[in-house]
């Protein structure tokens, strides 16, 4: 632009673009049930909810369930283990990315929730990643803990055996 | 009957909820705001999701900030098993007009229809800035209540209104408002009192603008038999159209709403006495240019909810006007009501829909 | 749950949207850095300024681009005694309808003025543009519309 600026306007070709950049700023507020599930994070803990309905636990919950459109009420303690339901391996590199490819991205079903969630998987090979492998949540420092998913570092694999497929199929 | 009465499936307005208008709900987020409200208009007519064949909804996303949040606000309905769903980034009467569209078809006979917002979570002037022509407009940053004083000046300098005018309109609104326990500004204020009030743009005073409110509306529509089992007295829609003008500000006239004359046409209006009209006018000089677009006369009363001056529930305010007016034939308070909702600047876009008890 | 357990958050939304002009916009805004504002010609005949690629009436396809201006009349106007963050002005200003000598149709814009005082429906106004080496072809081009042969 400050080129543009100090060129010749003689020498300047018919206007073809227009920048019109938008800038937006908000109070963002998450609601009830996702400061429950963030505030928990705070702690080191995985926060959820159940639906009085139909029993399954929603991990972060919105505060309904979304298949039967009622409030969930009763929140659940999850574990810090789970099982990798799926996952892939970034090899390309974008914008912001702060993680060194290549990297392992999956979804993880927590022991005791009824739906995954994303997360990263390290301390592993890339090569070595599969469905069904049991992983455990590394969580950043207490003193570093904050109401967001930056307090989970990543997960890694634990000792245990994979899960059977039986037990995560529902969940892909 | 109007021509365009007797061409319609006759589809009802079977229940009707909104949520408390307030300046800011920044306790809940939209799911949990919309909850309360969805089971209300479920629970008043004693259905549930499974007896409704469509849902859709209206909200913008701008107003969260967040890209398909009105996917989302689906979890305060829990689309399972699947439904047939749609979306419009407009105002719920627009949704409310799809699914009616969607009725005539005939192969459904219910549908859900519900908007949302929280207007408080931005800054309102800035997000509405962006409906404005991004090439001439929007780079400028003008801001509807910018906007709508220029449509208020034209209307001065026509002859067509005065500054008490707009007081007038905005202290019955607000007198008229103590009757609902919704709306959000509800006091009994003399005009005179009113016009002491600054500029917030002028020819504008604060209260010729809108309130900003947070807030949710829904509705269900029934035709055939589930009309007649789920009201004693069905509110029937017997018109139902909208249009809408160049988005070139400078090449309409503002001093008059050509397209809510033409919908009104449309959804024969004329055809019969008005009782009661809920008018979506934000800004109080816009009921002037409505009122004669849709050829009211002095005996009609207009927004007895106290209308968008009361509570302005960004994507809300003109579905309300369609629950409020349909509340006030099931009560009997009135037979025959015509309901409106605007879109976009100084009244681009407009939406009418006539509404007769049984 | 109490008041103080919601978070609140700071979002920030931004876009760095860069749109093509077309040719007609592009006269339009091309003109404005040449400090100059053209018309397109609509179905009967009227300048329609800003220019659209169709007439917004009967939705045809405008005609040959005509110059207008610089000079105009006020059609409308609305007085920001608080201007905005985002506005053009920092300083009181007015918003107006302007409509250009030879246009059929008014555009909008600020108006630099001290005092509401010195306006109205009716009164004539003029484009202030922005030095040469700083118009980049937009509506920012023009500081201001100012009163003609006002002291501004």
């Amino acid at each position: 632009m400050a080129d543009e600026l100090t060129t010749d306007a003689a020498d300047l070709g018919p206007v073809t673009t227009l920048a019109t950049p938008i800038r937006l700023d908000f109070d963002f507020t998450p609601g009830v049930a996702q400061s429950r599930f963030l505030r928990g994070l705070e702690q080191g803990k995985f926060m959820g909810q159940r639906c009085p309905s139909c029993n399954q636990v929603y991990v972060p919950s919105r505060g309904s369930c979304p298949t039967d459109g009622v409030p969930t009420t009763e929140d659940v303690l999850l574990a810090n283990v789970g099982t990798v339901t799926t996952y892939c391996v970034v090899n390309v590199p974008f914008a912001g990315q702060s993680i060194e490819i290549p990297y392992i991205c999956a979804q993880v079903l927590l022991d005791g929730a009824n739906v995954s969630f994303m997360g990263l998987i390290q301390e592993i090979p890339t090569d070595q990643i599969r469905m069904g492998m049991r992983v455990e949540a590394v969580w950043v420092d207490e003193s570093d803990l904050t109401p967001s998913l930056a307090s989970v570092r990543y997960f890694r694999p634990t000792d245990e055996p994979d899960a059977d497929y039986d037990t995560y199929k529902e969940y892909l | 009957m109007s021509a365009a009465a007797r061409t319609v499936r006759p589809v009802s307005i079977a229940s009707f909820a909104q949520s408390q208008n307030v300046r800011k709900d920044d306790e809940r987020n939209e799911v949990e705001g919309l909850m309360p409200v969805i089971a209300e208009v479920f629970g008043n007519i004693g259905i549930t999701k499974a007896d409704v064949g469509f849902i859709c909804s209206g909200s913008t996303d701008y107003l969260i900030g967040g890209p398909f949040s009105f996917v989302m606000a689906l979890d305060a309905v829990g689309v399972w098993p699947p439904k047939s769903e749609s979306h419009v980034e407009m105002d719920g009467a627009w949704a409310l007009y799809e699914a009616w569209v969607l009725l005539q078809e005939g192969e459904i006979d219910a549908a859900l229809v519900y908007s949302f917002g929280r207007s408080s979570l931005g800054d309102l002037n800035e997000i509405l800035t962006l409906q404005m022509d991004p090439y001439y407009e929007a780079p400028l940053w003008p801001d509807i209540v910018s906007l709508s004083a220029l449509q208020a000046r034209a209307l001065i300098d026509a002859g067509k209104a005065t500054e008490a005018d707009f007081a007038a309109i905005a202290s019955r609104s607000r007198r008229d408002a103590l009757a609902n326990p919704k709306a959000q500004v509800r006091n009994d204020t003399a005009p005179e009192v009113l016009l002491a009030d600054d500029y917030v743009v002028a020819p504008l005073r604060r209260h010729a603008l809108p309130p900003i409110t947070d807030g949710a509306a829904a509705i269900v529509l029934a035709a055939g038999d589930k009309a007649l089992e789920w009201s004693d007295r069905p509110v029937w829609i017997t018109g139902f159209d909208h249009r809408m003008e160049t988005h070139s500000l400078g090449a309409r006239d503002l001093t008059s709403s050509p397209s809510t004359a033409k919908a009104a046409e449309v959804a024969g209006v004329a055809a019969g006495k008005i009782d009661i009209a809920e008018i979506h006018a934000p800004f109080a000089h816009q009921e002037i240019i409505v009122a004669e677009a849709l050829g009211l006369d002095d005996s009609v009363v207009i927004n007895p909810s106290g209308g968008p001056l009361a509570a302005n529930p960004m994507m809300s305010a003109g579905l309300i006007r369609i629950g409020e007016a349909a509340e006030r034939i099931r009560s009997g308070q009135a037979d025959r009501a015509v309901a409106h909702a605007t879109s976009g600047p100084c009244l681009q876009q407009n939406l009418v829909c006539v509404l007769e008890g049984a | 749950m109490a008041d103080s357990e919601v978070l609140h958050a700071e979002h920030r939304l931004e876009y760095p949207y860069s749109r093509s002009t077309g040719p007609i916009i592009g006269a339009f805004l091309t003109g404005l850095r040449d400090g100059k504002f053209f018309g397109a010609t609509g179905s009967d005949g009227k300048i329609i300024v800003p220019p659209t690629e169709y007439d917004p009436i009967t939705s045809d396809d405008v005609g040959e681009l005509v110059e207008v201006g610089p000079g105009g009349v006020i059609e409308s106007w609305a007085w920001v005694s608080n201007p905005l963050r985002k506005h053009p002005r920092t300083t009181p200003f007015a918003w107006a309808l302007i409509r250009l000598d030879g246009a059929g149709t008014a555009m909008m814009h600020a108006v630099d003025a001290a005092s509401p005082d010195d306006l109205a429906t009716g009164t004539r106004v003029t484009a202030k543009f922005r030095p040469a080496a700083e118009r980049i072809g937009s509506m920012s081009d023009i500081e201001a519309f100012v009163v003609e042969g006002g002291a501004a």
